[in-house]
């Protein structure tokens, strides 16, 4: 806890002069804003119709809306595919620029380069890698192997979509991973190298469970990333969710649904709320392994 | 472009003990050669990583710089333009107004810049410094508004906006960003890790509040609000969902909203998006050359706040 203690003579309303933008910002556009998505999520509230109270009527619409269940099934799919790559793919990666050798400190910006890009920027570059006649296609019709039409199939695009933020996410999570390596003691390293273990022992005996909690914390990051998946499908597939609205998700629902001069604001926000309670579930696994993190 | 993102200065925060050892052999930390082969086979898998990471942002400057005349479905694909020219760039201005849009994100990102260290640093130093009654619960308040993602609560946002007749305008695409919660709490964080003596010694020595904070306790704190200022300019230039929803009149977009526009449009030609996003991503990749070692820090920061 901090020191506070021996602070005695200021003006008593000085603290809340420090406070007050802080506390004005959140309380204005983020705490009021929640509270009233849970209070319309109960009403029948449109874009310019104020509506009025109606219990659960929107949650048991959701139940028997099927665009609810494609961009819940999309979104949760995106997690169960998404977090497995970026829990391994970065950790792979922070072993190839752990050591320090010529150079290293180039490769590692570079790989960082795609973090710093803006999801649109990179959503409209892959776009055009994947076009029908762009350069992945290009460079498969060299090797052989026929056109894939990645932006055409509303599966592929969410699988290509998915390898976009994996691809966008690798330099982040190595960084987190380079940091959690530095603390992996040397002798244990050594010992198993002693002891006549390969490298694919070494990774798994020694180095996953010195990283393990820092595996955890990247998951659960990650996956509350990856739930609330938005800007990449919305670039790559269209602001309807590709063909036939197949891969909307539920972000791209909530948007959908409440925006516009007739948009269903009651409707959206009890999506919003589902969004809420899923992703709070997941951030609880963050907290969780932070304070595993602590011990 | 990625040739501006060489500098060998790049600091490395994970291992800093390693600077400043020689460089005459490849060694491991403790002094051990890496045999040849392993090193030849790494550098190998580098490369290998390094096309796949930074490949496509290349094939986009190549793209943006093909001529008209050129070809760029041609099969094989050319990897560079036969004749480089920047007539994409003033072409991508004829159909969306991409310079405004620049200022716009501009303008959103540097007021964001300053609202987040002025407010985070001003709110951080009181929750770690100063004590009031309802401090445990200002922290609670910043805690909880940092677990409620943005996502959920931009429809109730834009009603907000409304409300307050500042929808469609520039003002409000900063405002819900413009003290972030966790800024705050990372700047308390910093403020917490200096040591009490100095400001102690000043406060016997008669020093007021603000005396305190703008010249001890916030000179001390640079590193921590670069970070903040690095993140709250990179979070507002690249801000899509917010601003999409928020901005209806197409003078008013920022980049990111203006190049899915363009990408939209029903004629829209691939050398055109092409330099609409090198225009968009050139800055922070600029800056990123400059910065790194703030990018990386804010990484670890941001990570362990969770």
């Amino acid at each position: 806890m901090p020191p506070a203690r021996g602070i005695r003579r200021q003006l008593p309303t000085s603290p809340w002069l420090f406070m007050a933008p802080g506390i004005l910002v959140v309380a204005a556009f983020i705490l009021f804003p929640f509270v009233s998505t849970v209070w319309k999520s109960f009403t029948d509230a449109r874009m310019l119709v104020p509506g009025g109270f109606v219990g659960v009527a929107n949650y048991r619409a959701m139940l028997d809306d099927p665009a609810f269940w494609t961009s819940l099934r999309n979104s949760a799919l995106y997690v169960v595919m998404v977090v497995p790559c970026t829990v391994v793919l970065p950790l792979l990666l922070a072993l190839l620029v752990r050591r320090q050798i010529p150079g290293i400190a180039f490769f590692r910006a570079a790989f960082y380069t795609p973090v710093v890009a803006s999801v649109v920027v990179v959503g409209l570059i892959w776009v055009w890698m994947l076009d029908d006649r762009g350069l992945i296609n290009g460079v498969l019709q060299a090797l052989g192997a026929g056109k894939v039409d990645f932006l055409g199939d509303s599966w592929l695009l969410l699988f290509s979509a998915m390898a976009v933020t994996v691809w966008k996410g690798l330099g982040y999570y190595m960084v987190i991973y380079l940091a959690a390596l530095a603390n992996v003691p040397r002798d244990l390293v050594e010992a198993a190298e002693v002891d006549g273990a390969g490298p694919v022992r070494r990774f798994l005996s020694v180095t996953v469970p010195a990283v393990r909690s820092t595996m955890v914390l990247v998951a659960a990051l990650s996956s509350v990333a990856a739930f609330k998946v938005f800007t990449e499908v919305y670039v790559m597939a269209g602001p309807n969710g590709g063909p036939a609205g197949e891969d909307t998700t539920l972000v791209m629902l909530v948007q959908q649904v409440g925006t516009g001069l007739s948009g269903r604001v009651g409707y959206s926000s009890a999506i919003s709320v589902v969004l809420f309670v899923i992703t709070l579930g997941l951030m609880l696994l963050v907290l969780r392994a932070d304070r595993k993190e602590d011990m | 472009m990625t040739t501006a993102v060489t500098p060998a200065t790049a600091t490395d925060p994970p291992e800093p003990e390693a600077h400043g050892r020689p460089r005459r052999r490849i060694t491991e930390r403790d002094g051990r050669r890496i045999p040849p082969w392993q090193l030849a086979l790494r550098y190998a898998l580098l490369l290998i990583v390094l096309a796949v990471c930074v490949g496509p942002f290349l094939w986009q400057l190549s793209t943006s710089l093909k001529g008209s005349h050129e070809n760029i479905y041609s099969y094989p694909p050319k990897l560079l333009p036969s004749s480089p020219t920047l007539h994409n760039y003033a072409g991508v201005a004829d159909i969306i107004p991409v310079w405004d849009y620049a200022l716009n994100s501009l303008k959103v990102a540097a007021a964001s810049v300053l609202t987040n260290c002025a407010g985070a640093s001003l709110a951080g130093y009181a929750l770690s410094r100063l004590r009031f009654r309802g401090r445990a619960v200002a922290v609670l308040v910043f805690l909880v508004a940092m677990l409620v993602p943005a996502e959920s609560i931009v429809i109730s946002q834009f009603l907000t906006m409304r409300q307050l007749h500042l929808n469609n305008t520039l003002t409000a695409v900063v405002l819900p960003g413009s003290i972030g919660a966790m800024n705050v709490l990372l700047m308390r964080n910093a403020f917490s890790h200096l040591p009490y003596e100095v400001e102690e010694a000043a406060l016997v020595d008669g020093a007021t509040v603000w005396q305190r904070f703008w010249r001890i306790a916030l000179p001390s704190v640079k590193g921590t609000l670069a970070v903040v200022a690095i993140f709250s300019f990179m979070g507002a230039w690249d801000d899509f969902l917010w601003p999409l929803i928020v901005l209806s009149d197409p003078h008013e977009y920022t980049l990111t909203v203006g190049l899915n526009y363009l990408h939209g449009t029903f004629s829209s030609d691939q050398r055109l998006v092409a330099a609409g996003t090198i225009i968009a991503v050139a800055p922070l990749i600029v800056m990123f050359a400059c910065l790194q070692r703030y990018f990386f820090r804010g990484v670890g920061e941001g990570a362990v706040k969770g």
